[in-house]
């Protein structure tokens, strides 16, 4: 560093005397005044708006958006995100290899799953999976088609060892689960996909002529190099789902934040206070969520900048 | 009975009878017959587009050959005979014959999420579930071997590229081949780092081991080479002693090249 900048100032204009310092005037920029002024004009009427209009019922806004049911409601927010991320980035990964798997079957299947479930909007999802019931009143576990083989062998009776009543399987929370997480799979899918497809293929080669086996390869190689493609929009889907439980409500699921709130709303013949509290929340909670993505992209490109920081540092011990 | 036509584990490690390989109509390789016994460095050597990388591939099944045959140690590569006929191996099976060959590429393909120790430890604990500890301890054996113990504990990333390319030589070498494949390990290379690459290889040859060494390194192939083999158009052209091969070369085409690079 120190001989660097000797040599910049060798190469520098002649001494003694170096340059004066520049002092110009600064270029004005009367419009940006212009603009911040009507800005601020026009928040200032928004604020008096939310203080003097009535509609907005401040008090009994907050009386009711912290009551027992809505935190209920906050609670199956977030539980029903978790879980369908979860289960989502699971068969995120689980598609992705069938569709990049040599299998044709495995792929078409792959393929078919990511097609289905990314064209049916999942608002149309979720009231089809709170309809299920209607296919099959009983679930049951046993042998395929037992109900015309069983006579043609001349036995009587049944191949089926368990069997459920389809409202105990299917609650309206498993049905609202379900429809996310498949959902989900199939988005999550494309971007581990993508992942996987933006290793270096010499990685695979050189894993290959290692010995390794395909399954070690993708648990050791491929997907740990995919995670700095996957991991971004990851983050994303997690607050797009977030805010796409308010569509469970149709399943109908009723412990959830939205049917709360805007239950509360139906009641007191009063709705648009709650629609208000529905966005403070749903902002509150994506805010934390997207907070959260922030540190983890930072903390997935530090092993980067830290090794770019020492390189710098060795060059520069070289150089002393 | 299924050994019959093949050739008794020998001092011949890679044997291969009239390899021929094509990507759709394009046909790579035409009929290669190549012999490397135990000890032996074989250079290869040849234009551009000639089909060294791909037949340096198909020794170690990492491409399908659509003729011919191919053994390693007496085992036919990626393929069963049985009964007159050839059966595919198991993708666990393909995996475990290609432990024994060793490959360093043109462009390292270090893991680069994995340290310099871990990338050495990779192969042995994973694939031979050899023990942390004792995989270790031979990794840094490896690793003070090819000059790189104080690195060990780096990144890829950070190491220049002749020390990814001793990197890459240790982490094959920890799956301790019987056979080594290197794919012009000095093309990528800035001219000044070769030579540290080279004095690796030259060590390795000089405790024995067996190499294919496809390159672009005459002297090296004339110092340390055993045999020299010129290919061209996916056909031996011709092949024997180093020296006699770049001094007395009878074909019109191996003069041509060598006037070219020499
Ligand atoms: N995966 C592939 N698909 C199609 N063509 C290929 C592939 N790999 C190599 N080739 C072709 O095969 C020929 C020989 O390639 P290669 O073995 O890499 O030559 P060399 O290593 O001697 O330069 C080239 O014409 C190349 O374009
Ligand atoms: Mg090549």
């Amino acid at each position: 560093m120190s001989s660097e900048n000797e040599n910049l100032r060798a190469a520098g204009p002649p001494r003694p005397g170096a340059p004066e310092a520049i002092r110009a005037v600064p270029v004005r920029y009367p419009g940006r005044w212009v603009a911040a002024a009507l800005i601020l004009l026009l928040a200032a009427m928004f604020v008096h708006m939310l203080i003097t209009n009535e509609a907005f019922n401040w008090p009994f806004m907050v009386a009711n958006m912290f009551t027992e049911p809505v935190l209920i409601g906050v609670r199956t927010t977030l539980v029903l995100t978790v879980l369908a991320m979860l289960i989502g980035i699971v068969l995120g990964v689980v598609v992705a290899v069938m569709r990049l798997s040599g299998n044709p079957v495995l792929s078409f299947v792959g393929w078919l799953y990511t097609w289905f479930f990314r064209a049916v909007p999942r608002l149309v999802l979720c009231v089809l999976f709170g309809n299920l019931g209607v296919l099959y009143s009983r679930v049951e576990l046993g042998l395929p088609f037992d109900n015309y083989w069983m006579p043609l062998l001349g036995l009587s009776g049944d191949a089926r060892f368990l069997s459920f009543d389809t409202r105990d399987i299917l609650t309206a929370f498993v049905a609202a689960l379900l429809a996310l997480a498949l959902s989900e799979g199939a988005y999550m899918a494309e971007i581990v996909r993508a992942g996987l497809q933006s290793v270096d293929p010499g990685q695979t080669e050189a894993a290959q002529a290692l010995g390794m086996r395909r399954s070690t390869l993708l648990r050791r190689i491929t997907l740990p190099q995919a995670l700095r493609v996957i991991v971004p929009p990851t983050g994303n889907e997690t607050t797009a789902m977030l805010k796409d439980t308010s569509l469970v409500a149709y399943v109908p699921l009723t412990t959830e934040l939205w049917f709360q709130l805007q239950a509360i709303g139906n009641r007191t013949f009063d709705p648009f206070p709650m629609l208000v509290a529905a966005c403070i929340w749903y902002l509150s909670i994506t805010s934390v969520f997207m907070l959260g993505q922030y540190f983890l992209e930072r903390s997935f490109t530090k092993g980067d900048r830290q090794a770019q920081a020492e390189v710098t540092m060795t060059q520069v011990r070289a150089k002393n | 009975m299924t050994e019959e036509s093949t050739p008794a584990a020998d001092e011949r490690v890679v044997v291969a009878e009239s390899v021929h390989k094509s990507y759709g109509r394009l046909e790579v390789l035409r009929g290669i017959d190549l012999e490397v016994r135990r000890g032996e460095v074989c250079c290869v050597v040849g234009p551009s587009g000639s089909g060294k990388s791909t037949f340096l591939r198909c020794i170690n099944h990492l491409e399908k050959i659509n003729a011919g045959r191919l053994w390693v140690n007496g085992h036919l590569m990626g393929y069963r005979q049985k009964g007159g006929k050839l059966h595919e191996l198991r993708e666990s099976e393909v995996a475990a014959q290609r432990r024994d060959i060793g490959m360093v590429f043109q462009r390292f393909n270090l893991f680069p999420h994995m340290s310099v120790l871990a990338n050495v430890m990779e192969a042995p604990v994973q694939v031979k579930r050899v023990a942390r500890s004792s995989a270790r301890e031979t990794a840094m054996e490896l690793l003070d071997r090819v000059g790189l113990a104080d690195k060990a504990g780096s990144y890829p990333g950070r190491l220049s590229g002749g020390q990814q390319q001793r990197v890459a030589i240790a982490r094959a070498l920890a799956m301790n081949p019987s056979l080594m494949l290197f794919d012009e390990p000095t093309s990528a290379l800035d001219p000044e780092l070769v030579g540290e690459v080279l004095d690796v290889m030259q060590g390795l040859a000089a405790d024995g081991m067996t190499m294919v060494v496809v390159t672009h390194e005459m002297g090296f192939a004339r110092e340390v080479g055993d045999t020299l083999v010129f290919m061209d158009g996916g056909v031996v052209v011709e092949s024997g002693v180093p020296r006699e091969v770049l001094g007395n070369p009878r074909h019109e085409r191996t003069r041509a090249f060598l006037s070219k690079v020499l």
